[in-house]
């Protein structure tokens, strides 16, 4: 391992890797992109069919247009250019998963061109990574392979999803991870993607080449597939990247092929090879007209925030840069911040997103609080603000509050109550327990009197004991000292 | 009264009256084709119980005099690439033997909604391919008017159960001329709508650019009355039109004075039979006592049409009959090994010679290095066949009539072993459909042996209107007597 490591870190130093992904985004439509079939994941094999969907005989394709105003979204959001006219085509191959022997895709002309995905730096810029197109496409089903043989679930077939092509402009497998993360994030955002790589919603190829730092030619590119996780596209990648070095410096070529990744031996092997490469015939669908979006559709379709813009209307509502991407990581933890701070009032960002970074990341992080099924109500949190603001709640007791109410949902005020936390702030019963505390301290006084100022925490730490905790340390100093000034 | 042997329009008329039940009809007909149709072999499968019941169910509207349109009880058949829910549909291949849809195609649910009776499935050429029905898996159709001869096809079941009067009307399909030119040589009238007029779900693809399903019938009337009950938008096809759909039957007889109907100089030329230009031109004299004048015009292009609907076709059905692996439906090679065994045992197999050749042409034309010579170029050219048509309809012509099939019908196996003869039988109707234009073929008188022929109509697109009143005048004008196939009369 120790010269592998070698290996890729010289091998980083006269070598420049040359990284572009290409990513299947499942399109959160509840019918799939070509007939009215749920596109709910997890149902019982083939329950999810029609003759459409199934590719039987005689069946015809109608464009769900729900699934176009998601990819005219995407468009908009990372600035593409949206066709007025693109056009499906067939892309023809065989294999058991898909029932028509074509998959109904976008080729010459896809849905939209150009455009970039904003990648927030740690530094607070924006790196934009720029795209080849998206294009729309329906997803094939699931061969699933049995002890005695194989079999196949089309539930999937007909999925709609996009095709979402990035420029080789990443550098690294960090590079190359960022990149996604931040796209996946923004679909999450926009609604149109729930970002699941196991379950395959959100998938990922990425092509690899190497060349020599300084040259402008491109290596040889070399496909992977089958990567899953954020982790496994970073090793898939680096270990395609040692290999590619390693042959070059070996004096061999660089085959142009599709290598799959084994996530377990954490290693590519060949797929197919060029010459085996399939020649998928593409041309125009010819049972679906040229799809036609008019200015006026790209017009109505709204684009939602993205991450970027987030984090930025975080940092200059005064939250720190690090809770603002720690929260903007979640578009949940995004809105509940933006309920809890409209509720509080001016200038309460920065304390939201305490509560919101703090105690609720907790619990989410621990699984002891789903956001999704939550009782409790923003403004409540807003509330518990109003209460500790007022002097009712010490920020400890506060903290004892906010932790109830997250999982309960019960009104600050009531669990005050129950809990016994109210904090005692009312001078006239706070000046028998101070005046208590200044006859029973005698030589504390003294000495005060005679200039030992920090004495005043000794007399509210007594005052404090009596009552428990729960005497208001402001009210407290603000009475000793009338007394004893 | 021997109501199957009325042609549909007329048979509508009569059931209107009373003079006319439909179980009764239902009874003839399904006599006849006992009788009969072990020597035409238009059927590849009867749904008798089914009819029986529709029938029944229509004697009691018809009495009621609540009939739920023109054709309820009117027994129909449909080709065998029709999906009809619970009915083996085979599109004439092995491949598909055993195969039952579980939906209907928007023709068969149109046809029901009408009160048709449908009593069965038809024959043809092995997934719509072919001019002679002989592709078909299941043996050939024969003609009724000459037992040794072809009905023509793809659609030879649909024509010669119509010509055996079998059934008073059809269903059918036509990619290159597959509804005129067996309606040609078997005698009877066959239309082919402008694409997207009529939904093609649920019917068997063989080029989805092209296919268009259509009506048979044995008089202009029958067919009108065919069109307007399967015609019309279907959200599930896309490329149907919203255009509303005419009452046909209405304006069928009015006056065709005045209109203009171009003669293309390339569609008289050399390889047509002498016989069938003189009926033909015959049939032309017969429109000017209607009223109509005669242009002489050119489609310059036309000539290019065989070769370029040999790459277009070819090309969608390559993909369109991919879905035929073996995996799902339909026959599966019993084949050990490897994927790639079970696909190449099954599809050879399971498909017919036909077949085979045109996924071959077709792959190849859309192959990485040959698509812009071939496909891309194809598509070029059909735009330019589709241009000569636009402007000679811009130069104020109404319809373009022309031969349907170069001659009458041929014998069985006399062109089977050779594919470009036998794809000349198009020579006429396949610019029509890289056009996408409507058109008819209607009789127009015999050969000295006694074979039918017959005159095409070509009209603008979605004027199915205009084409099917000249195709009615024409009907009139020749007062063809209404002749019945030797079979028939015996």
């Amino acid at each position: 391992m120790a010269s592998e490591a070698t290996a890729g870190s010289r091998a980083l130093k006269d070598w420049e890797p040359v990284i572009g992904l290409e990513v299947h985004a499942q399109l959160l439509t509840r019918s799939k992109i070509f007939c009215s079939c749920p596109t709910a994941f997890g149902a019982p094999p083939n329950t999810q069919v029609c003759p459409v969907c199934l590719g039987l005989p005689g069946a015809l394709p109608a464009l769900n247009r729900g699934a176009v105003e998601m990819a005219i979204k995407a468009g908009k959001a990372f600035g593409c250019e949206i066709a007025e006219r693109s056009v499906w085509a067939r892309k023809n191959y065989f294999y058991p998963d898909l029932p028509k022997g074509f998959q109904i895709s976008q080729y010459e002309l896809p849905i939209c061109k150009g455009g970039a995905v904003p990648v927030p730096q740690p530094d607070g810029t924006v790196r934009k990574v720029a795209l080849t197109r998206i294009h729309l496409e329906e997803d094939a089903g699931k061969n699933v392979h049995a002890t005695n043989g194989s079999l196949v679930d089309l539930n999937r077939s007909g999925v709609p999803l996009v095709e979402i092509v990035g420029e080789p402009e990443l550098r690294s497998a960090e590079e190359a991870s960022e990149y996604l993360k931040s796209l996946r994030l923004a679909l999450i955002y926009l609604g149109i993607n729930d970002g699941n790589l196991e379950e395959g919603s959100f998938r990922c190829d990425a092509n690899v080449s190497v060349r020599r730092r300084g040259t402008k030619k491109f290596g040889t590119r070399v496909e992977l597939k089958n990567i899953n996780s954020f982790r496994f596209v970073r090793q898939a990648i680096d270990h395609e990247i040692e290999r590619q070095v390693a042959a070059y410096e070996r004096g061999e070529k660089v085959a142009q092929e599709t290598r799959l990744f084994d996530n377990e031996k954490g290693e590519t092997r060949p797929m197919r090879s060029k010459e085996e490469a399939n020649d998928y015939r593409y041309f125009p669908e010819p049972d679906l007209p040229p799809l036609i979006v008019s200015r006026e559709w790209v017009a109505k379709v709204g684009v939602p925030k993205l991450p970027h813009e987030r984090i930025s209307e975080l940092t200059l509502a005064g939250v720190p840069a690090a809770d603002a991407r720690t929260i903007t990581a979640d578009p949940r933890l995004v809105e509940l911040h933006a309920q809890i701070a409209l509720a509080a009032g001016r200038d309460s960002a920065k304390r939201a997103a305490n509560v919101v970074t703090g105690e609720v990341a907790r619990l989410v992080n621990e699984g002891a609080l789903d956001l999704a099924s939550a009782r409790f109500q923003p403004r409540q949190i807003a509330e518990l603000f109003r209460l500790q603001d007022e002097g009712t709640l010490s920020s400890t007791a506060a903290k004892e509050v906010l932790a109830e109410l997250l999982q309960s949902g019960k009104p600050p005020a009531q669990i005050v109550q129950e809990k016994g936390l109210a904090q005692v702030s009312d001078e006239s019963a706070l000046e028998a327990v101070v005046d208590g505390v200044i006859a029973r301290s005698p030589s504390e006084v003294a000495k005060y009197k005679s200039g030992k100022k920090n004495l005043l925490g000794f007399f509210v730490g007594q005052a404090m004991k009596e009552l428990k905790g729960k005497g208001n340390p402001g009210v407290l100093n603000a009475l000793f000292k009338k007394r004893l000034d | 009264m021997n109501a199957s042997l009325l042609p549909l329009g007329e048979l509508s008329r009569a059931l209107d009256r009373g003079e006319a039940r439909p179980s009764a009809l239902l009874d003839e007909c399904l006599a006849r084709i006992a009788k009969l149709d072990a020597k035409v072999h238009a059927f590849l499968r009867l749904t008798e119980t089914e009819a029986r019941a529709a029938a029944g169910a229509a004697d009691d509207r018809r009495a009621r005099k609540a009939p739920l349109s023109p054709l309820d009880g009117v027994p129909v058949g449909l080709k065998d690439l029709f999906c009809q829910e619970g009915v083996e549909t085979t599109a004439g291949s092995r491949i598909l033997k055993g195969y039952v849809p579980p939906y209907d195609a928007t023709v068969v649910r149109k046809l029901r909604e009408a009160g048709a009776v449908l009593l069965g499935k038809l024959n043809m050429d092995e997934f719509a391919m072919g001019s002679s029905t002989e592709n078909s898996a299941y043996g050939p159709t024969r003609n009724p008017w000459d037992l040794e001869r072809t009905p023509g096809g793809s659609s030879g079941g649909s024509a010669a159960a119509v010509a055996a009067r079998f059934v008073p009307g059809t269903l059918g399909t036509d990619t290159g001329g597959s509804i005129r030119q067996p309606a040609a040589l078997v005698g009877c009238v066959g239309m082919k709508p402008t694409y997207g007029r009529v939904s093609r779900y649920g019917v068997v693809a063989f080029a989805s650019s092209l296919d268009q399903v259509g009506p048979f019938a044995q008089d202009v009337r029958g067919v009108a009355l065919l069109l307007r009950a399967i015609a019309g938008h279907d959200a599930n096809d896309q490329t149907s039109s919203l255009r509303p759909v005419p009452d046909y039957d209405a304006t069928l007889d009015k006056p065709v004075r005045g209109l203009t109907i171009g003669v293309p100089k390339e569609y008289f030329g050399e390889g047509l039979d002498p016989e069938v230009e003189a009926k033909v031109r015959s049939g032309i004299d017969a429109l000017k006592r209607e009223g109509c004048t005669v242009k002489p015009i050119s489609l310059p292009n036309s000539p290019h049409a065989i070769a370029t609907y040999y790459l277009v076709a070819t090309a969608e059905a390559s993909s369109n009959l991919a879905r035929y692996d073996g995996i799902r439906y339909g026959y599966r090679a019993p084949a050990r090994g490897s994927l790639l065994d079970l696909y190449e045992q099954t599809r050879a197999a399971g498909f017919g010679a036909e077949v085979k050749r045109r996924i071959l042409l077709g792959t190849y034309a859309l192959s990485a290095g040959y698509y812009d010579a071939y496909y891309l170029r194809a598509q070029k050219v059909r735009a330019l066949i589709r241009r000569d048509f636009d402007e000679a309809f811009g130069s104020g012509v109404d319809a373009v009539v022309s031969p349907t099939s170069p001659w009458a019908a041929f014998r069985l196996g006399e062109k089977v072993d050779d594919p470009l003869a036998m794809y000349l039988n198009d020579i006429y109707t396949v610019p029509v459909n890289l056009a996408g234009l409507p058109g008819i073929s209607v009789p127009s008188g015999f050969t000295g042996t006694g074979l039918p022929i017959g005159m095409q109509l070509i009209g603008k697109p979605f004027d199915e209107e205009t084409l099917l009143r000249l195709a009615r005048a024409a009907e009139r004008a020749l007062a063809a007597p209404q002749k019945l196939p030797p079979l028939v009369r015996t």
